[in-house]
């Protein structure tokens, strides 16, 4: 057997950032070279991992491994699927991403916290997307959380404490829901494993009760209407990086959770429940979509503007559940993947606007972008995704989401999906239309470092480029047929 | 190496690839962007005219890339897709040589260019696409490529023209992506086929059809500037004229007619839309479309204004000519979408050096400037000719053949609307002429540049006279083999003969 089948690249995946973090926090001066040599080093071992899985045939592909040997119940186990493999590609491909932005955006005093903080994120979220329990999963929920606060307080002054402050109580709120969900669980069935669970499940109005808990609480987290409220001014207040992280990523790891559990926990547990909370769900997504675009549009600061975005892009997530078929959880699982790529390169593009000019008041945005030609591509070119136009990753989700509604009859959910994308083309040309003219700068200008304009160019390509491999990107979702959970 | 199986996509590319790298060029390389935007052209033009020769062969050009899961990406050389390849891969080339003349030392010419590559890749795509998602991915990305070149002078007016032209194109291509996804919902392909795909499907389906012809046909017929659908075509006017010419003449309304008769033909089958009973009413909507244009170019006193209202009016010729069925209707309708593409492009052309050289932009201001310009309105009254249908030229071979095939079909009243509409295009162009050739000049132009030895710069002549030259070539030389019509007929005869 050859070398790169033998490791156990899944472990390396968590254990690699959790290094990163110390060495960055215990050499200071060095935290950007460490950080970046780990960045490297995680996206070298997922791309290791994939190859592993890929080789792999038994288990359909899926990949389990039992921490230092001992099994479920009494150990850990970590797992692998098509999900959680996607999942931790597109967060070492934003993050790598991010590192790089990262080392140019910083001073050194603000360098030397976000190092550690942001290599403690990377290990939390490698970890939660290999957790093949619910209990790890809160674990690893908490500890992302709250490295999350600690990285929108990064910015410093009143605003940031305050968004960081409600950031964190919404956080620990959130976690709690869901943790006294798992302890309902465990008491009724006397596992946390996923499988077994999932196995063991039937109704009961304990069950019942932990469904709304869990999913009451991934919600605040995930910042769906209407308990998004959090998200704007946490976003707003934050660094562009660390915006980047929470919208790409952190929203979309508790996303994830709620997709585990509905495909593999609840599904058994009352079917009529399950599609009555789809609709709601499916509503609130619809309520998602349009108050986060109409919000979006009344935006006076850009970022605030590309924060809004988000939370009507989450809201395209949701309208799977009244679907409930395969094509509807891969379409919104591929509008998953594709928005954490392209909302990574729009925020990532506000930033270097608002580092060049020092503001990102969007009226005055005649005076910036017509010198920052590359950003200004970068996010026209996130903009198309987002709007869902082809060909990018936000097209296909947007064809296969309206594909399921058809085929299930519920084409009215389609209706939502082109205001929304409608919604979008309003607000992205609302910022590329100053692309077109320009104004004196009335005071200094800071360059920006050319990696800071690549890195969102870059990114905003792969999201486009992510509309033209999509048999491929479809057929790494089927391994281990994490969908084969649900209804039809 | 199969070389079948690449050209589709090499031409595609060719233009893709010459934008992107002037997109990085630096704005004042002036000479490789020249060089590369005209090797791009003619490269182009090269691979088309192989192609062409090959189709005429009997050679079967088709690429297919894996896209969705029993969706491919499918660009393919068929009889009518070369009818628009050709037109839009010619006209290209002299749009290109036009508009470097056109924007001589203005800036941002690097953005400029790069788009205008992008739009006629995706022109040429629009073209070439095999089944309705390449065709909705390529028309779409038209629509991205065609803001930048609206609003690249940045001023208030251009900026309000290009969010106009987004709130039409985008909702229109939500209209035609909603109809394309029911469609493919109910069918399972997409692939064009001559005479359709849909006869087979079960009766009951049949309203369903019904509807998804109305998003289908409303969302191509804001590009093709379909009455009530036509609002941003006359405000778009504040462009560059290179980029009106796109716009009128080789792309974007183009685009939008050439996707109604794919519809039309490969999508639903002409005999089957016929008994769905949907020809009809699009034909009437063509025929309000031609006659509400032209009435509304009447009383238009800006030059390209009034152009733009007879873009309107002319290019539902070719949706009537589709709409009427009838091989022979069909015929004129086909050979109008070259048609129309020459005679526009010459008029726009000419309407940009009377801006430019003289800074006309009124039809009021035009008193006496054939004496100034002898060679620029020698090719706009050919042109204007042209529209109006005067024998030989280029308009007249689609009238004749629109209303023979109207009477072939038993619906005389489109007689009356050709008629009519030809009265019109007399009413607003002649003045035009009448002023321009015998009326006393003014003192003065109203802002007037020297260009040395010619009327005005060479680049920007030449290119309304080749076409204007072309008018007169595709009318009197109809009959000969390769003229737009010899063309039109042999696709006529695939979509018709049994």
């Amino acid at each position: 057997m050859n070398l790169l089948q033998n490791i156990p690249w899944l472990v390396l995946l968590v254990v690699l950032p959790l290094a990163g973090s110390m060495l960055c926090f215990l050499f200071p001066q060095r935290g950007k070279l460490l950080g970046l040599m780990t960045a490297l080093a995680i996206a070298a071992s997922v791309l290791a991992l994939t190859y592993q899985i890929m080789g792999q045939v038994v288990n359909q592909g899926a990949l389990r491994y039992a921490v230092g040997g001992w099994g479920a119940p009494l150990g850990i186990n970590l797992y692998v699927d098509g999900l959680s493999l996607l999942m931790l590609l597109v967060t070492a491909l934003v993050g790598l991403a991010i590192s790089i932005y990262s080392s140019g955006y910083f001073n050194n005093d603000k360098a030397k916290h976000f190092w550690p903080l942001w290599m403690l994120l990377w290990a939390a979220l490698n970890a939660l997307f290999l957790s093949a329990d619910i209990f790890n999963l809160y674990v690893t929920l908490e500890l992302m959380g709250l490295a999350a606060v600690a990285l929108v307080a990064l910015a410093g002054g009143a605003d940031a404490l305050a968004g960081a402050m409600r950031y964190l109580l919404v956080s620990l709120l959130g976690s709690l829901c869901y943790l006294l969900g798992v302890a309902l669980l465990y008491h009724s069935f006397g596992s946390v494993d996923i499988v077994t669970l999932g196995q063991r499940m039937e109704s009961s109005p304990a069950v019942w009760a932990a469904v709304g808990l869990m999913t009451t609480g991934l919600l605040l987290k995930t910042a769906l209407f209407p308990l998004h409220f959090w998200l704007p001014p946490a976003h707003a207040s934050a660094p562009a990086p660390v915006s980047a992280l929470l919208s790409a990523l952190v929203v979309k790891a508790s996303f994830y959770i709620l997709l585990r559990l509905w495909l593999e926990v609840f599904p058994v547990a009352s079917a009529s429940l399950e599609q009555s909370l789809g609709q709601l769900l499916g509503l609130l997504g619809v309520a998602a979509v349009l108050w986060g675009g109409v919000q979006a549009l009344r935006q006076t600061r850009l970022k605030l503007l590309v924060a809004y975005s988000t939370v009507a892009q989450i809201g395209y997530l949701f309208l799977a559940f009244p679907l409930a078929s395969i094509i509807g959880w891969k379409a919104a699982f591929y509008m998953l993947l594709s928005h954490a790529v392209a909302k990574t390169a729009m925020f990532l593009a506000a930033g270097n606007i608002m580092f060049y000019g020092g503001h990102d008041r969007i009226v005055d945005l005649d005076q910036v972008a017509h010198r920052l030609p590359l950003t200004l591509s970068a996010f026209g070119l996130a903009g198309i995704s987002l709007m869902g136009l082809p060909p990018s990753g936000g097209f296909i989700a947007k064809w296969l989401l309206l594909e399921a509604a058809i085929l299930s009859g519920q084409w009215w959910w389609g209706i939502i999906l082109i205001v929304g994308g409608l919604l979008t083309g309003a607000y992205v040309f609302k910022v590329i239309g100053y692309a077109f003219i320009e104004s004196d700068l009335p005071h200094e200008s800071r360059a920006v470092p050319k990696r800071m304009e690549w890195v969102a160019l870059i990114l905003a390509l792969l999201a486009i480029a992510m509309g033209l491999i999509v048999p491929r990107l479809l057929s790494l979702m089927e391994i281990g047929s994490p969908f084969a959970g649900s209804s039809l | 190496m199969n070389w079948d199986a690449w050209m589709p996509l090499l031409i595609v590319l060719s233009s893709l690839l010459v934008g992107l790298v002037i997109f990085v060029l630096a704005e004042d390389r002036v000479k490789t962007r020249i060089w590369l935007n005209m090797a791009g052209a003619l490269f182009k033009l090269v691979l088309v005219a192989i192609m062409l020769w090959g189709v005429f062969n009997g050679h079967h050009y088709e690429t297919r890339l894996p896209f969705l899961p029993g969706l491919d990406l499918v660009l393919r050389a068929d009889a009518l897709s070369m009818l628009f390849v050709v037109l839009s891969s010619g006209l290209w080339l002299l749009t290109t040589v036009y508009a470097i003349g056109y924007l001589e030392g203005s800036p941002y010419r690097s953005r400029f260019f790069g788009f205008f590559s992008l739009c006629v890749t995706a022109t040429v795509g629009v073209a070439l696409a095999g089944n309705l998602i390449t065709f909705l991915l390529f028309y779409e990305l038209l629509t991205l490529a065609t803001y930048p070149l609206i609003v690249h002078r940045g001023t208030e007016a251009s900026r309000r023209a290009g969010r106009t032209y987004l709130v039409y194109t985008l909702a229109g291509g939500a209209l035609l992506l909603i109809g394309t996804i029911w469609l493919y919902t109910l069918s399972g392909t997409l692939e064009f086929t001559a005479r359709g795909f849909l006869s087979a499907l079960d009766s009951s389906h049949h309203p369903a059809l019904v509807m998804i012809f109305v998003l289908l046909i409303a969302g191509l017929g804001v590009k093709a500037a379909l009455v009530p659908l036509h609002g941003w075509l006359p405000q778009a006017m504040v462009a560059p004229a290179p980029v009106s010419a796109l716009l009128h003449a080789v792309a974007v309304v183009k685009a939008g007619a050439f996707g109604i008769v794919r519809v039309v033909y490969d999508v639903y089958g002409i005999e089957f839309s016929a008994s769905l009973g949907v020809t009809l009413p699009l034909a009437m909507l063509a025929a309000v479309t031609i006659i509400y244009g032209s009435i509304r170019a009447l009383f238009q006193d800006d030059l390209k204004r009034r152009l733009a209202f007879s873009t309107v009016s002319q290019v539902s010729y070719i949706v009537l000519g589709i709409a009427v069925v009838g091989p022979v209707a069909t015929v004129g309708g086909l050979v109008h979408l070259v048609h129309q593409g020459v005679m526009k492009i010459t008029l726009f052309f000419c309407a940009g050096n009377f801006a430019e050289t003289l800074g006309i932009h009124k039809v009021s201001e035009m008193n006496g400037v054939g004496r100034r310009m002898p060679w620029t309105m020698a090719a706009f009254t050919i042109g204007a000719l042209g529209m109006i249908g005067v024998p030989p030229l280029a308009g007249f071979i689609t009238k004749w053949y629109l209303g023979l095939g109207a009477l072939e079909a038993g619906q005389g009243w489109v007689i009356f609307v050709l008629v009519g509409s030809s009265l019109l295009n007399a009413g607003y162009f002649l003045p035009i002429l009448y002023a321009a050739w015998f009326k006393a000049p003014a003192d003065s132009w109203p802002a007037e540049r020297s260009f040395g030895r010619h009327e005005t710069a060479l680049a920007l002549l030449v290119p309304p006279v080749i076409t204007a030259l072309l008018v007169v070539a595709v009318g009197l030389l109809a009959s000969t083999p390769f003229s737009p019509l010899h063309w039109a007929r042999f696709i006529t005869t695939l979509e018709y003969t049994p």
